[in-house]
């Protein structure tokens, strides 16, 4: 792209919306802190993921054409979430296969965008640091790099803050263990990638774990919060935008 | 609605967590696995080059499978192999039992073959009086033991050098007890070479299947399996229907991402190509050359252009060594043959989506195993496929026990689910009292439980999102 754009579109998504709203908040001023102004339509809920990977695809298509008919505007729509991004870019085409609105859904799926890759990709943005040193660690969310397609966009906007210290996790491709309905339905193998996953970012000495995916912070956090851990998780818009905003 | 009992996966794995002894021996060996690979492709440029072309290739010969069986069938017959085909796996079994009874064979050397553990050969030959001996250092160490194998490629991974050696020093006649490796080999090498001279069969199974040489391809690194198909006077080999290749240039690239995804060789340290059997001016080699090929669900598959790729399977292994389940849990916590993600695509498919069930909900989708396997199978895609097969009988497939997993439960609530979720105002009001009262919500209330065994309850944030949004009032369009 070569003219960047001026407006855009805002997706909360579920766990956003309910659990990590300052996320959502911060991932908003970003964008406007970027230049862009942003359009968050009234009537979110969620993107229909659950009940795609669980196989109830008429349930999840019902959710989804709510969803998408929310967004009619040619303007990217963006996620601080690299799970619903990929369920919304990558399997809405699966999902709506052969449905009547196909090609509004296609269309609709080209816009999409998770935050970081739009700050970084899109639209190229220069991060100045004004907080104080800290050690942090990356969490990659499956999702977000094996299904998006991430391709180091977040870990490239840490790497923009000059007291910010990023310590590499020693598995960083292992999966946390939250995985959805798999956290619910195999709680006791979803539990143990939980605990090696938080042991693993309390080896690194980082004093903050970040993640572009809701889900892999609930889970972490609530895995850390049981061991007592003085480690806390942030979701990565949070973290740019407390380090980056003029007080 | 269910048509038979569910084996619970949930139950086998949680058994399986509580060994540490088989979680570090595990960890330990799929890490080795995991860097050896590395090593093996240090540029991830060639490495793709390497997929798309194997990826290709297995493509193309499932387009024209039928076809390709057909010649593969007529070459093989040309060169002397005799060919049989099997629906089912009791109809492979008495195939073999009836080469062995028409030659008046009692003993049977074995190559390493997964297909003959999908069918159970050694049970059933026993039961026959026919002894079945794994000639293969790690099928034969399980064999001892009376174990199935736990990883496809490396049946033996989930025990270590000591058990092995006690296991040994009491299962092997005169043998002394001793935790020295090359000692241990050379045991297991006396008995098997008097196996080898005085078998009257020999088995194997088969890496790739040449159509247009009619020639059956076997990799191995022990040199067993050269033994078990050259030196008892008949050797039978068994494959499932997808191995076959179109022509031999194919086997190349695909033997060398095979061993390179399995064990990080580039090479192996044999390579058979089988094309018959012994030649009248030949000195060695079996006089009866005979192949079994097995179909047991596999047509059904084909059939699925979706799960037709689940054929692909060039059965290297790499997808479990990557797995952060099966890492931690081993083979045996699937009780299937095929363990592992592609097991979790397989077995299902073979027994049965009901059934399975719980397996195939035994994934957090995460990925990994997509990610290394050389030849693209979305096995992430395929299990998602195979939960809509569970809970749908309509979705107009041949998928075996579609709809048998479903319960009025999880009907409905997904049905409640997408309710609220797509009519904006029910939405609007549950958040209001999730945010007010979800803090408010027992630990140990159903599903909420299950999160809370190793994590704190989750609690809302006081205002949501949408909430604030609108507070701020403007940002609407």
């Amino acid at each position: 792209m070569s003219d960047k754009p001026t407006k855009v579109y805002f997706y909360g998504t579920c766990l956003v919306d309910l659990f990590f709203p300052d996320a959502g908040m911060a991932g908003i001023q970003l964008l406007r802190q970027a230049g862009v102004e942003v359009v968050f339509p009234e009537g979110q809920t969620c993107c229909g993921q659950p009940a795609f990977n669980c196989g109830y695809w008429e349930e999840a298509r019902d959710v989804a054409r709510t969803q998408v008919a929310l967004f009619p505007k040619d303007l990217p729509v963006i996620l601080p979430s690299g799970s619903c991004a990929g369920m919304m870019k990558v399997h809405y085409p699966e999902l709506f296969h052969g449905q009547p609105d196909e090609a509004q859904v296609r269309a609709f799926s080209a816009r999409v965008y998770e935050l970081t890759q739009f700050l970084v990709d899109v639209l190229d943005v220069k991060l100045k640091d004004l907080g104080e040193p800290v050690k942090v660690t990356w969490h990659s969310s499956c999702h977000a790099v094996r299904d998006l397609g991430l391709k180091g966009e977040p870990q490239a906007l840490i790497g923009q803050l000059s007291n910010v210290e990023l310590a590499p996790l020693s598995r960083t491709h292992e999966c946390c263990g939250f995985g959805g309905t798999f956290s619910v339905r195999q709680p006791e193998i979803s539990g143990v990638m939980s605990c090696d996953k938080a042991a693993d970012a309390e080896a690194t000495g980082a004093s903050v774990l970040l993640s572009t995916d809701g889900g892999c912070l609930l889970n972490v956090n609530g895995t850390l919060e049981a061991k007592q851990s003085p480690l806390r998780v942030q979701h990565i818009a949070e973290f740019l935008w407390e380090r980056t905003h003029a007080r | 609605m269910h048509a038979e009992k569910e084996i619970l996966f949930r139950d086998s794995a949680s058994k399986a967590l509580l060994d540490p002894q088989l979680r570090a021996n595990f960890r330990r060996a799929m890490d080795g696995l995991i860097t050896k690979r590395r090593n093996q492709f240090p540029d991830p440029r060639d490495l793709q080059d390497l997929r798309d072309l194997s990826t290709a290739i297995r493509s193309r010969s499932l387009l024209s499978l039928p076809e390709l069986l057909e010649q593969f069938e007529a070459n093989c017959t040309k060169n002397g192999i005799q060919v049989h085909w099997a629906e089912t796996c009791e109809q492979a079994n008495e195939l073999i039992l009836g080469i062995m009874q028409a030659k008046g064979a009692k003993t049977l050397v074995k190559g390493k073959s997964m297909v003959s553990e999908e069918m159970h050969l050694n049970a059933f030959l026993e039961s026959k009086g026919i002894e079945a001996l794994e000639s293969d250092l790690g099928e034969y160490i399980i064999q001892l033991d009376g174990e199935t194998p736990s990883h496809i490629i490396m049946p033996a991974i989930h025990k270590n050098k000591d058990q092995i050696a006690r296991q040994f020093s009491q299962k092997i006649k005169d043998a002394k007890y001793t935790e020295d490796v090359d000692e241990l080999t050379a045991m297991a090498r006396k008995v098997l070479r008097e196996k080898f001279l005085h078998a009257d069969a020999g088995l194997s199974g088969v890496n790739f299947a040449v159509a247009e040489t009619g020639t059956l391809c076997l990799v191995e690194n022990e040199g067993n399996g050269r033994m078990s198909t050259h030196v008892p006077p008949l050797h039978i080999a068994v494959m499932g229907l997808e191995k076959v290749v179109a022509r031999l240039e194919d086997v190349a690239p695909l033997y060398a991402i095979l061993t390179r995804s399995a064990t990080g060789q580039a090479v192996s340290t044999y390579f058979n190509l089988i094309s018959g059997p012994r030649g009248t001016d030949e000195k060695d080699g079996p006089r009866e050359v005979h192949l079994v090929i097995l179909d047991n669900g596999r047509s059904r598959m084909y059939a699925d252009p979706q799960l037709r790729a689940t054929l692909r399977c060039i059965r290297c292994g790499a997808c479990m060594n990557h797995c952060p389940v099966y890492t931690r849990i081993g083979g045996h916590a699937y009780e299937a043959i095929y363990p592992g993600p592609i097991g979790k695509i397989l077995t299902p498919q073979m027994e049965g989506v009901g059934v399975r069930h719980d397996l195939i909900h035994g994934s957090s989708l995460c990925g990994a195993c997509s990610e290394v396997c050389p030849v693209e199978i979305p096995i992430p895609e395929i299990l998602v496929r195979l939960r809509r097969e569970a809970t749908h009988e309509d979705v107009g497939s041949n998928v075996l026990g579609r709809g048998t997993g479903r319960t009025a439960a999880e009907d409905w609530a997904w049905r409640i689910w997408a309710g609220v979720l797509k009519r904006p105002a029910l939405y609007r009001v549950a958040s209001w009292f999730a945010t007010r009262f979800g803090k408010a919500l027992p630990a140990g209330a159903p599903l909420i439980k299950n999160w809370t065994r190793t994590r704190t309850k989750p609690v809302p944030a006081r205002r949501s999102l949408s909430e604030r949004m609108r507070a701020e009032g403007g940002s609407h369009d």
